[in-house]
């Protein structure tokens, strides 16, 4: 109970104000390695800081942040609560952001959990919080448990079927170093298999994650050169006004957000600043935010303009874009054809007039299409499905690679292999098989050995 | 007459029970069937192997006495899996029958406090759930505070082959009728387990052109930090390897209902490791051919044992399959190979001391625990030995954590997990085999050792020095620094490795994969012996892994720390899940990290039982 536990403790999108809350021993520190503004392990107990949450270099928001100190607090550990911005992806980096630097995703109900252990006993009425701890971790297990598809948690068993033959070769190796005509697991034999298992890994947190995008908003960023309409078809897309538009080329300086539901599936889409090239300090760092949102974006609209020659910037945009699920929506079609497009090498184009409800029901069913979000709403959906799973997954992952790290700087085999056992834990905890004598079994069951 | 401490049996973790309790100064009675067979090696001829050689290090580091009786008996040394890293490599001697006895009972009668008596115990003497000693077969009662009992496979013994059942213990040694009756009238569950051996061949008849010599190492070894050489590695003998032949596979087949386990006539339960031949035939038919190896038993006579060859087949076929074996068709067969069944106590009704749950004062160590080896059976024995001392001392008892030791492992495996099977220790039964290594057993326990008093002041200052030289290599390394200057980085181009950008420690340059000590020892002179060296290498090299496991091994310490008092009726502790309280209330685990190991205790159930001890200090 020594580590420091994290968790978002307001709904999701909901409200102007969230909340990421920590507990534990690090609480502070963790915080403090990620915020500019007060050095908070030196302010006082039960103070509210304003400043920033920094990933590496990059602001994700202007945050207050409360500093509570042992014992006088809610779980009597040290308690840091940030305050943040309401949106979903903010709320949602900054908690990353907490557990990439040392942080625990909190289980359902560990803070209450905590604050009994730790003897707030008049918080929490003794007999009902037994109850609310019983039934929280066994309804966490099932709900976890539940959530998993049988497919999933099938491949995820394959995978650790996979890894637990590999680990007790291994094993009847080091145990049984005399028997010459076991079949020694190659450096080849390894480096194979977890090439093939981190390319299936990879593909389940990278559908997970596409899944659970969906689920929470595609990240529809619309981008194009100034004034080509991009504003106005954002407001197409919501009926509102929220981005400024004008006729005057620039006016769109911030990232502008949204959300629409198309069949039920959230599209959390963002405006750009218009890309051009410019001497103007405030709109180049509106561009170069653009352009980077390009990488982030799981689809891209871009937005060019048709009574316009195709110019070295549009083409330059096709050219970053032409690996993401992209859009291409030629808008102004009530002006005259100027541009021309090689149509024959580019997919998914729409025709627009953004001054008017034209096109844009065709570009709505593009990405239904692109998506096909249809047939997500009905598939038996092959993914993991909770943060706490993913992030298995993840470390995992990267277990994998450095085990893999380990051969290539020819580490003996039984160190390559510790990384190995991690990953076949890490695996058992996605599904809920921890690690038992498995392996021990597995070796007496399949290799002949002995006096 | 009295003593303060009886050990019942005179195999390896008899031997160093009572030595480690005479050791400590109490009065110590070993009795045996047969003073004869004191630290005899019914089986195989070796002593060591992965895991198992790590445990007779800790032995010698702990002050034990299996370390240093094998390296007075090696006629063969090797070092295993040194292709591998540090911390699976492990010793393995060819140990001589003969030599090996006949040392340790010299050592056994050289030692103060101890006496040796021959004779077969068959009850013990308990009052209100209490031993005070034991009687033996012909109505001779003794007393004592404390009981040992390392009767290894002797209770209720049989030995088969065929359909032939006979009453035995091994060698045709007595077998002992009625301690497991004694046992399971004071409450104590008894299984029945399984083990056997090959034949054993006259060295003679052996063609060995059709065989393949395995030598020992060119490097002398030893298992005792003494570090005493008693046979030079030109002076080793060597073992040889052979494979079974489709016609020996005829033979099991064709005989299969012949021997005594498919022919229905064994009851116990064999270790799934070593499976006679018959099993490996059958579970394993795809493979063409077993490996067997041709193992010399001592310098002193003929035996030749057959490893990989145990069965329990009649005679008249262990004739043919041996006949069928390569170089061995003219074999004269000197013994037969026997399955022996016996009778063990189930090990989850003893506590992490080794004393029993039920009654006071009275230890179990080796087989009759369900364990199997000699190695095993030692590290018991020791621990036994030190605990019934330290509790006539009125101290705590000496509980090896499992970050700390293979005998932590095995013991902790023992009392919480039970065993199906006749167990064996493996390098992958310990989640923390790096931090187990061969290299560093006396510093992982030898300030154990001196704390029980088994380690003298002379050893224990050796080792303090030991401890110092290694700090001051640490820091040499860390304090040196190597620049990018052109005749440096022509050298370490040279190793090949890198050239230097910037300038780096020796400790930072160490960490290369490819850079050895004897890289380093080009730039800064060490005057320290090679085990001291070792150690900062394999510190510096494997850093990050050994951070990794410390790491794990600390989750597990803090759930140790967490005590749960010996009273506590789980009856009481409300929502538990039925099967954990069923297996809380029998193992009875003293702290919360035992009790999460427990098979069928879930994580909930371990939130629930802390909840409930919170809530009872309160």
């Amino acid at each position: 109970m020594n580590d420091t536990i994290v968790a978002i403790s307001t709904a999701l999108g909901v409200g102007a104000i969230s909340i990421v809350r920590l507990s534990g021993n690090e609480a502070i520190d963790i915080v403090n390695k990620c915020f500019k503004g007060k050095d908070l392990t030196k302010v006082e107990s039960h103070t509210i800081n304003y400043g920033h949450i920094y990933d590496k270099k990059e602001i994700i928001d202007e945050v207050l942040v409360s500093i509570m100190k042992a014992p006088k607090t809610y779980t009597t550990e040290d308690v840091v609560e940030i305050n943040c911005h309401g949106g979903i992806i903010s709320t949602k980096r900054i908690l990353e952001t907490m557990l990439n630097n040392g942080a625990r995703l909190a289980e359902p109900g560990e803070f209450t959990k905590r604050a009994f252990l730790n003897g707030r006993i008049d918080l929490v009425k003794s007999e009902a919080v037994m109850d609310i701890i019983d039934s929280k971790s066994e309804e966490a297990n099932k709900l976890a448990l539940s959530q998993l598809s049988g497919s999933t948690s099938n491949m995820i068993k394959k995978f650790r079927e996979k890894l637990k033959q590999l680990l007790a070769s291994i094993e009847v190796n080091i145990d049984y170093p005399e028997y010459h005509d076991i079949e020694v697991v190659t450096i080849e034999n390894i480096k194979t298999a977890i090439k093939s298992m981190k390319k299936d890994l990879e593909a389940v947190i990278k559908e997970s994650k596409n899944m659970t995008l969906i689920k929470e908003g595609i990240k529809t960023v619309i981008i194009g050169r100034p004034n080509v309409g991009k504003s106005s078809i954002l407001n197409q897309l919501l009926q509102q006004e929220k981005a400024i538009v004008t006729d005057i080329a620039g006016t769109t300086r911030d990232i502008v957000e949204g959300e629409i539901y198309l069949d039920g599936i959230l599209l959390n889409i963002i405006d750009t600043a218009g890309i051009r090239k410019t001497e103007d300090v405030v709109e180049k760092i509106g561009v170069e935010k653009s352009l980077s949102m390009i990488d982030e974006a799981d689809l891209v609209i871009v937005v060019l303009n048709n009574n316009e020659k195709l110019t070295s910037e549009d083409e330059e945009l096709l050219e970053k874009t032409k690996d993401k699920n992209r859009i291409i929506v030629i808008n102004k079609t009530d002006l005259e054809d100027k541009l021309k497009l090689e149509s024959s090498k580019l997919k998914n184009i729409v025709r627009t007039n953004a001054n008017t409800v034209e096109g844009i029901k065709e570009l709505k069913e593009k990405i239904v299409e692109l998506f096909q979000l249809e047939k997500l709403k009905t598939k038996d959906y092959n993914y993991l499905t909770n943060a706490r799973q993913i992030s298995l997954a993840k470390q995992a992952y990267e277990s994998l690679e450095e085990a893999e790290q380990g051969i290539t700087n020819n580490l003996p085999i039984d160190m390559v292999e510790i990384d190995l056992k991690e990953t076949f834990d890490l695996l058992g905890e996605i599904i809920g098989e921890t690690y038992s004598e498995e392996i021990i079994d597995h070796l007496f069951a399949n290799f002949c050995v002995g006096k | 007459m009295e003593y303060e401490i009886i050990v019942v049996g005179g195999g390896h973790a008899g031997c160093e029970a009572s030595l480690a309790s005479a050791r400590k100064g109490h009065k110590t009675l070993l009795i045996t069937s047969n003073i004869n067979n004191i630290a005899d090696m019914p089986c195989n001829p070796s002593i060591g192997g992965p895991a198992k050689g790590i445990v007779v290090r800790e032995i010698d580091a702990l002050g034990g006495e299996m370390g240093r009786n094998a390296d007075k008996g090696a006629i063969q040394t090797k070092m295993l899996n040194t292709k591998k890293g540090p911390a699976v490599q492990a010793l393995r001697f060819q140990a001589d029958k003969v030599t090996y006895p006949k040392e340790m009972i010299k050592t056994l009668k050289s030692t103060k406090n101890l006496e040796i008596k021959e004779g077969m115990v068959e009850q013990l003497l308990v009052k209100d759930k209490k031993v005070y000693g034991v009687e033996l077969e012909d109505g001779i009662k003794i007393n004592s505070k404390v009981v040992i009992l390392t009767t290894g496979t002797y209770l209720k013994a049989v030995i088969l082959n065929g359909s032939n059942k006979t009453p035995s213990g091994p060698h045709g040694e007595k077998e002992s009728k009625f301690l497991s009756d004694s046992l399971r009238n004071l409450g104590f569950t008894i299984k029945r387990l399984k083990t056997g051996t090959p034949q054993r061949i006259d060295k003679n008849s052996i063609d060995y052109s059709k065989t393949q010599e395995e030598k020992g190492d060119d490097i002398p070894r030893t298992f005792s930090y003494d570090n005493i050489i008693y046979r030079q590695p030109e002076d080793q003998i060597s073992c040889y390897l052979i494979y079974t032949t489709p016609k020996t596979h005829e033979i099991i087949k064709e005989h299969l209902n012949e021997s005594s386990m498919y022919g229905g006539y064994v009851e116990g339960v064999g270790p799934r490791y070593c499976p006679s031949i018959e099993d490996k035939v059958v579970r394993f038919s795809d493979k063409e051919r077993h490996q067997l190896f041709l193992e010399p038993e001592s310098l002193y006579y003929d035996d030749i044992y057959v490893q990989g060859f145990s069965t329990s087949m009649p005679y008249e076929v262990q004739d043919l399959m041996v006949h069928s074996l390569p170089g061995l068709e003219h074999a004269k067969i000197l013994k037969y190979g026997y399955a022996i069944e016996y009778d063990a106590i189930d090990s989850k009704q003893l506590k992490q001391s080794l004393e029993t749950k039920l009654i006071e004062n009275l230890y179990t160590a080796g087989q009759i625990n369900g364990t199997s080896g000699y190695e095993e059976a030692a590290g018991q024995g020791l621990i036994a030995g030190i605990n019934a001392s330290l509790k006539l001392e009125g101290k705590e008892p000496l509980i090896l954590k499992r970050n700390e030791s293979y005998i932590g492992v095995l013991i902790d495996d023992l009392v919480t997990k039970g065993v199906k099977d006749p167990y064996r220790l493996l390098t992958s039964r310990s989640e923390y085999r790096l931090l187990l290594r061969n290299d560093n057993a006396d510093l992982r326990l030898r300030d154990y050792g001196y704390k029980v008093g088994l380690i003298d002041e002379k050893r224990y200052k050796e080792f303090q020095v030991k401890k110092e030289h290694i700090k001051e290599i640490t820091n040499i390394l860390k304090e040196t620094r190597i620049t990018p200057k052109k005749e440096i980085n022509e050298y370490i181009e040279s190793i090949p490795s890198p050239a230097l950008k910037d300038g780096i420690s020796l400790y930072e340059f160490l960490k290369r994969p490819e850079i050895s000590l004897e890289n380093i020892e080009h730039f800064v002179e060490l005057n320290y012996t090679k085990e001291e060296k070792e150690q900062v290498e394999i510190n510096t090299k494997y850093e990050g892994y050994i951070k990794k496991a410390n790491k794990e091994a600390q989750k597990m310490l803090d759930l140790e720390e967490k005590k749960i008092p010996e009273a506590i009726d789980y009856e009481t502790v409300p929502n538990l899940a039925s099967e954990a309280r069923q297996k809380l209330s029998e193992i009875r685990p003293t702290t919360i990290g035992q009790a999460s190991r427990i098979s069928g205790v879930n994580p909930a159930d371990i939130s629930i039982l802390m909840v409930y001890l919170r809530r009872q200090s309160k």
